[in-house]
């Protein structure tokens, strides 16, 4: 038995690398996304466009001025000198945001009393505005303590000591890239898997396969090892890049990740053999993946978090197994989350891996014919 | 018209009554896409599960802790200690920590004044960086509260006043569902085509009809036409979907929507023909139509990522991908109104690579087989 | 004579294929001339479409010209195309459009004026029966419908050179001979030139004059009966009573100076290398009796493609020892789809050591009766056992008793002739010394050790057949299916692979083979012609031909039965 089964898998890791459309989606997909995520997926700003109509002209009002220029995140396109122009700035998105100081800024600063600056931002992306609002309240955060120090002024009450853990300059990137651990390994499994049966199917070769003594669950074993051995290695590769070439930093045991990993391809491979079974054509088995992938990554908290989806949207995804082990691999990479807390996302995993083998199994069994 | 034009758009017309997977392309896709995205991805957090540690309980650390209690951003939690919420924390139960020390109520009086402490999950740094906007915010209404009540100057030299415009609800549906019908209909256009004519390769139905008097020019007409009318379909389904489901308001006219559309569906089916004219065969056309079309248009199309903020490179390959000139253009349509400085510029781009696309079609469309 | 309609000279073309230069067609020169039916002969890869695909301006010719009624075909493509006529091999009919609308089509692409359309289309619905289906979709027509709808098609507007590229390919016979009614009314009624490409060797004597390609090259240009008549006195037909027709073809096949052996009825055709008739001296061809007959075509072109090789010997495989007589048993065996019943009550036999044949149009029942014996597909009635028992519900181990080959082309393209070979060794449980031996075996005796390396999806079509049967045969299994194994394959190919077939079923495998060669019957020890899920007769070829025809039935052709069986169950 074990001679078949290896046979089989030698087969299926030829007839994989052997073929070109194969080698395509195996290997050019991960690597284009890889280096999208890695460099454009961000939702850091740098270098806000922004326009400054300073109708104050004071000391204080050039020293504001100064701490925007001076910040890396700014970058200032335009001085306005008249209120009319800073409607078209914005309408045509040449500037995302225009600081208005009032007329008497310095004079009122000087005098103790609050004095106002005005931020006008392009609410067209919220979420970039929001963040362009942030940055701009970080910066006069910073010109306030610089003032109350020289001026020898009451500091405020209470002020806000704020600390981030586990990413403590708030780099979205280590956000995103550990999360392409799962959605690459996802698609390069889901590629190779779902179409292998679809493969034989589609080229006349499933017939003589099915003819040989090979039993089912054999010609299943063989399917589905190609597909659990090249995520492993896609797995692998992507937490070295994450390690060594993006600088993220792996702060949990490999022990659990490698769990996560190994219970994720299972559950991944189940749905891909599933599709498989049931796909007739090569065409049929990648439109089947793509309709699942596309939910499952949309659903799986990868770019936006889940508690923002509406509650029912939450229920769905319960099922998807993208969502838990994505909890792994983030907790593992930057919070260093032992085993006895990751436990609560890998036994849904688990189940997930279980059913959907089963049910793999089940369809191949009745779709042989 | 001439004759062999309308016998091919005739055909055409027949098939798509005939063969239900292209009218579902047109507009099952878009309205699952757009049900899909519209629901499952949003920017806008509420409810955050926070953390409050209240050392010493005080009069003036209870009106603090009442402003989070009351705003619609925030599911506050107590916990007694600071060692139980941190652990809270790191267990993913809350997304940040607020920690009023012991002394709070006595260093509020003081010079120093009195530090509140906040701690946020930075695993996802966005949604931690929306947080601490929250969190500050809340701080500064409460401070302006507290001291307009004690009559104290307010130490705060600046201040600062944010006014959004065109969304200042910041809903970020109001911004994610117009790019996502532009990123659909991307999707859609090119798998229409791409489709179609590698259907006629592999049927062998392109052969027989190569060696008619039918010119290449009516071929490509009778591909186009028929697609188009079935896009602009899918193209009105979406945008329905976005202004009466997602509530997304329409600020510029509905005959620049209309126009810019159109233009914007032929560098689609353009793309889709381009892509067909070449692979020959469907599984190939629809998988180069999904990766050249579908993840571009996703990631580097400024729908969802800010493109100012990419490396020069890839800002540079961003031109390359249609949908982000429709997506600057929808965005603006429908919540700032008809800006022509954004629409002319992004219209003309489109112009330009539909003409690209379409003549590229056309010069690869022989009446030859090799 | 007047001016030939087609005419190429030293027109050659190849295509790049990854790695190499595919020559298609050599130096061709020929004239077709004007007013007949000229047929192009040659087996699959012979550069028959290339040459069709260049005169219908479809393809530019590397060097040389080809000239298509005074027009240069590569440069006033145009001139071309409205004047002619071209059906490709898969004839571009919309599945999804009726039969009036695909008409429709055709008519508006070659701007047939609205006013002359009806008595055109009245004239083309008759004369391919096809005036009671006008509403019915093209994609529901049988096989022969459709290709008669696309020759429709093409002479919506009266065409003055008519290309048929393999027209009768997969067609069923009935309809093949309605189709060749169809050409000759328009050569006879609208004086249209036509060139026809064929595989089947026997419509060669059907035509006018005959084109024959082999590999890129014109190796002969005549009337049909011209390239017979060299081989007058050499055709001989021997009969021994008592003999099996195979046995005595594959004594015959060794004797010296034959060039040929093919069972036809219960005598074997033989033709020699020289006039003279055989030496039947042997002890065991005693009783053999030998006629002169003329010669037909077919051997023609074996003489011409044969040459000096010799006749390949078939295999020689060990004994089998099969325990039950019966390998393959079949009563009232039946299997529906939905309302559609595709095998009806189908009962029949096979003994170890027999060939038998299963026959019929596409869509009779062969496949899916194939499957179900196979273990393939789930029978919905009846019973049937495989070496004893039910492939669908017996142990995996039973599997291996059988070897299977399907109708096309299906092993892994991009794997080696060797890793193919190793593949279906492991897969069938051979280890060690045994896969080693059998690996060698199947290299040497099937003549695949030059390709060893290559990947099986780029071998020519004949070793493809050859490496599908090996791998078939690497665990030696006592029964084996074929389904339609020689189709597209050239006439040489196809008598050596008999050869291996006769071979196995002489040393004790029992042979099932499905095929729509209507010639290849006659190399059965005994079939089942089926049509519509039934077995319309069961017996040997003798017994089948003289029950289709009755008496006269000793010379016909199976095929000549096959036409009167089926119309004798529709008259009925």
């Amino acid at each position: 038995m074990w001679q078949r089964i290896r046979a089989l898998v030698v087969k299926e890791f030829l007839s994989l690398f052997k073929d070109k459309k194969s080698r395509f989606v195996t290997i050019v997909p991960p690597l284009i996304q890889l280096l999208v995520f890695g460099y454009a997926a961000s939702f850091d700003l740098n270098q806000v466009p922004y326009a400054i109509y300073d109708r104050d002209q004071g000391q204080a009002g050039r020293a504001l001025a100064a701490a925007f220029s001076g910040s890396p995140n700014f970058d200032l396109r335009h001085i306005v000198q008249h209120q009319d122009e800073i409607a078209p700035l914005v309408d045509n998105g040449e500037v995302l945001l225009v600081l208005q100081l009032e007329p008497r800024f310095s004079e009122k600063l000087a005098a103790g009393q609050p004095a106002e600056v005005q931020v006008l931002v392009d609410g067209r992306n919220s979420n970039t505005a929001q963040i362009a609002v942030n940055y701009a309240a970080t910066v006069i955060r910073e010109f306030n303590e610089r003032w109350i120090a020289e001026h020898g002024l009451a500091p405020p009450p209470a002020h806000l000591v704020s600390r981030a853990w586990f990413n403590p300059n708030l780099e979205s990137r280590w956000f995103f890239i550990p999360g392409l651990v799962g959605l690459l390994t996802l698609v390069v499994t889901m590629v190779v898997t779902s179409l292998s049966v679809a493969r034989e199917r589609e080229q006349g070769t499933f017939d003589q396969l099915l003819v040989t003594p090979l039993r089912p669950f054999e010609i299943l074993i063989g399917k589905a090892t190609p597909g659990f051995v090249v995520g492993m290695i896609e797995g692998s590769v992507v937490i070295l890049l994450a390690q060594y070439w993006f600088g993220v930093p792996l702060v949990g045991g490999l022990g659990v990740l490698y769990l996560g990993l190994v219970l994720f391809l299972l559950a991944a491979i189940g749905i891909g053999l599933a599709i498989s079974s049931l796909a007739v054509t090569l065409q049929q088995a990648l439109l089947g993946g793509f309709l699942f992938m596309v939910p499952a990554v949309i659903l799986s908290g990868f770019a936006t978090p889940i508690a923002n989806m509406p509650r029912a949207v939450q229920l769905l995804t319960l099922v998807d197994p993208l969502r838990y082990f994505l909890v792994v691999v983030r907790g593992v990479f930057l919070e260093g989350a032992p085993l006895s807390i990751l436990v609560h996302e890998l036994w849904p995993l688990a189940l997930i891996a279980g059913f959907t083998l089963s049910a793999a199994a089940w369809l191949f069994r009745h779709r042989m014919y | 018209m001439n004759r062999r034009l309308r016998g091919l758009l005739h055909k055409e017309f027949l098939q798509v009554l005939r063969d239900p997977s292209s009218i579902a392309i047109a507009f099952l896709m878009p309205a699952f896409l757009l049900l899909l995205f519209g629901y499952g991805v949003s920017m806008d957090a509420s409810n955050v599960p926070l953390g409050l540690v209240v050392e010493q309980p005080s009069a003036e650390a209870e009106s603090f802790v009442g402003v989070f209690q009351q705003s619609r951003y925030f599911a506050p939690r107590r916990f007694p200690d600071r060692a139980s919420a941190q652990q809270a924390l790191g267990a993913g139960q809350v997304d940040g920590v607020v920690v009023l020390s012991g002394d709070f109520a006595a260093r509020l009086q003081g010079a120093g004044g009195a530090p509140i402490q906040l701690i946020v999950n930075g695993v996802n740094a966005n949604s931690a960086r929306l947080l601490q906007g929250y969190v500050e915010g809340a701080w500064r209404n409460w401070l302006e509260r507290e001291l307009d009540a004690r009559a104290r100057p307010l130490g705060q030299p600046v201040m600062l006043q944010s006014r959004i415009w065109y969304n200042p609800g910041l809903r970020s549906r109001n911004y994610l569902v117009p790019g996502l019908v532009a990123i659909n209909m991307t999707l859609v256009g090119a798998l229409l085509t791409a489709l179609v004519m590698a259907r006629e390769w592999e049927r062998g139905t392109l052969e027989a009809m190569l060696v008619t008097p039918v010119s290449m020019r009516e071929v490509l007409i009778g591909k186009v036409l028929p697609y188009f009318v079935l896009g602009m379909g899918g193209m009105a389904l979406s945008v329905a979907m976005a202004l009466w489901l997602f509530e997304v308001p329409l600020r510029g006219s509905f005959w620049v929507l209309t126009a810019c559309s159109a233009l914007f569906l032929l560098v689609a089916l353009g793309m889709g023909l381009l892509i067909s004219v070449t692979a020959r065969n469907q599984f190939v056309a629809g998988m180069v139509a999904i990766i050249a079309t579908f993840l571009p248009a996703f990631l580097l199309s400024g729908m969802l990522f800010d493109i100012n903020s990419m490396p020069t490179v890839v800002q540079w390959v961003t031109h390359l991908v249609a949908a982000r000139y429709f997506v600057a253009i929808l965005q603006t349509l429908f919540l700032a109104g008809d800006v022509w400085g954004v629409i002319l510029p992004n219209a003309l781009a489109l112009l330009l690579m539909a003409l690209l696309f379409l003549g590229l079609a056309r010069r690869r469309m022989h009446k030859r087989l090799e | 004579m007047s001016a030939p309609v087609l005419e190429t000279t030293a027109l050659s073309k190849s295509f790049r294929l990854p790695g190499r230069l595919a020559p298609a067609l050599r130096e061709v020169s020929l004239r077709v001339p004007a007013g007949v039916v000229t047929g192009l002969i040659g087996p699959d890869g012979a550069g028959k479409t290339t040459l069709m695909r260049l005169a219908a301006g479809l393809l530019l010719p590397d060097s040389g010209a080809i000239r298509v009624l005074g027009y240069d075909a590569s440069r006033e493509s145009m001139a071309v195309q409205s004047r002619i006529g071209y059906m490709p091999q898969r004839f571009g009919l919309y599945d999804d459009l009726t039969v009036q609308e695909n008409l429709d089509l055709y008519a508006d692409l070659q701007n047939v004026p609205p006013a002359s359309r009806p008595t055109r289309y009245d004239e083309l619905l008759n004369m391919t029966g096809l005036g009671r289906f006008t509403r019915r979709l093209a994609g529901q027509l049988s096989g022969g419908m459709k290709q008669k709808l696309g020759l429709a098609c093409t002479l919506v507007r009266s065409p003055r050179l008519l290309l048929l590229d393999e027209p009768t390919v997969g067609v069923d016979p009935v309809s093949r001979r309605e189709l060749w009614h169809i050409v000759y009314r328009l050569v006879e009624q609208e004086g249209v030139s036509v060139l026809l490409s064929t595989a089947y060797l026997d419509e060669a004597e059907r035509c006018a004059e005959v084109i024959l390609l082999h590999q890129g090259r014109v190796v002969g240009h005549d009337r049909p009966a011209a390239f017979s008549e060299p081989l007058r006195g050499r055709s001989f037909s021997v009969h021994q009573p008592g003999v099996l027709p195979r046995r005595l073809q594959t004594r015959l096949a060794r004797l010296p100076g034959v060039l040929d052996a093919t069972v036809q009825g219960e005598a074997v055709r033989l033709v020699m290398r020289q006039p003279a008739a055989p030496l039947l001296e042997e002890s065991d061809l005693a009783t053999a009796r030998c006629e002169a007959v003329p010669p037909r075509f077919e051997d023609g072109f074996i003489d011409l493609l044969r040459g000096d090789t010799e006749m390949q010997p078939g295999l020689q495989p060990a004994p089998h020892n099969i325990t039950s007589s019966q390998a393959i048993r079949v009563t009232g065996l039946t299997r529906r789809f939905g309302d559609f019943v595709a095998v009806r009550e189908v009962s029949f036999q096979v003994s170890a050591g027999e060939v038998f044949g299963l026959l019929g149009a596409n869509g009779a029942g062969k496949t899916t009766t194939f499957r179900m014996l196979c273990g393939l597909l789930p029978i919905s009635g009846g019973e049937l056992s495989v070496a004893g028992v039910d492939l669908r519900q017996a142990p995996a181990k039973a599997r291996a008793r059988i070897g299977y080959m399907s109708q096309k082309f299906s092993l892994y393209g991009n794997l080696t002739v060797r890793q193919n070979l190793e593949f279906f060794g492991q897969a069938y449980g051979l280890r060690g010394a045994r896969r080693r031996t059998r690996l060698q075996w199947a290299l040497g005796e099937l003549d695949l050790a030059a390709f060893a390396g290559a990947p099986s999806g780029d071998l020519p079509l004949g070793y493809k057949q050859r490496l599908a049967l090996a791998c078939a045969l690497m665990h030696e299994p006592d029964i084996l299916f074929l389904d339609e194994p020689t189709s597209g394959v050239d006439p040489l190919a196809r008598r050596e692979f008999w050869s291996h077939i006769n071979a196995l079923a002489d040393a004790g495998v029992a042979v099932l083979v499905t095929t729509h060669f209507m010639e290849e019957a006659e190399y059965c020890d005994r079939l089942a012609i089926m049509a519509a899920g039934e077995i319309l007769a069961l017996g040997t070829p003798a017994e089948v031909k003289a029950r289709a025809l009755g008496p006269q039935a000793r010379s016909a052709t199976m095929e000549a039965a096959f036409i009167a069986l089926i119309e004798s169950r529709e008259a009925a």
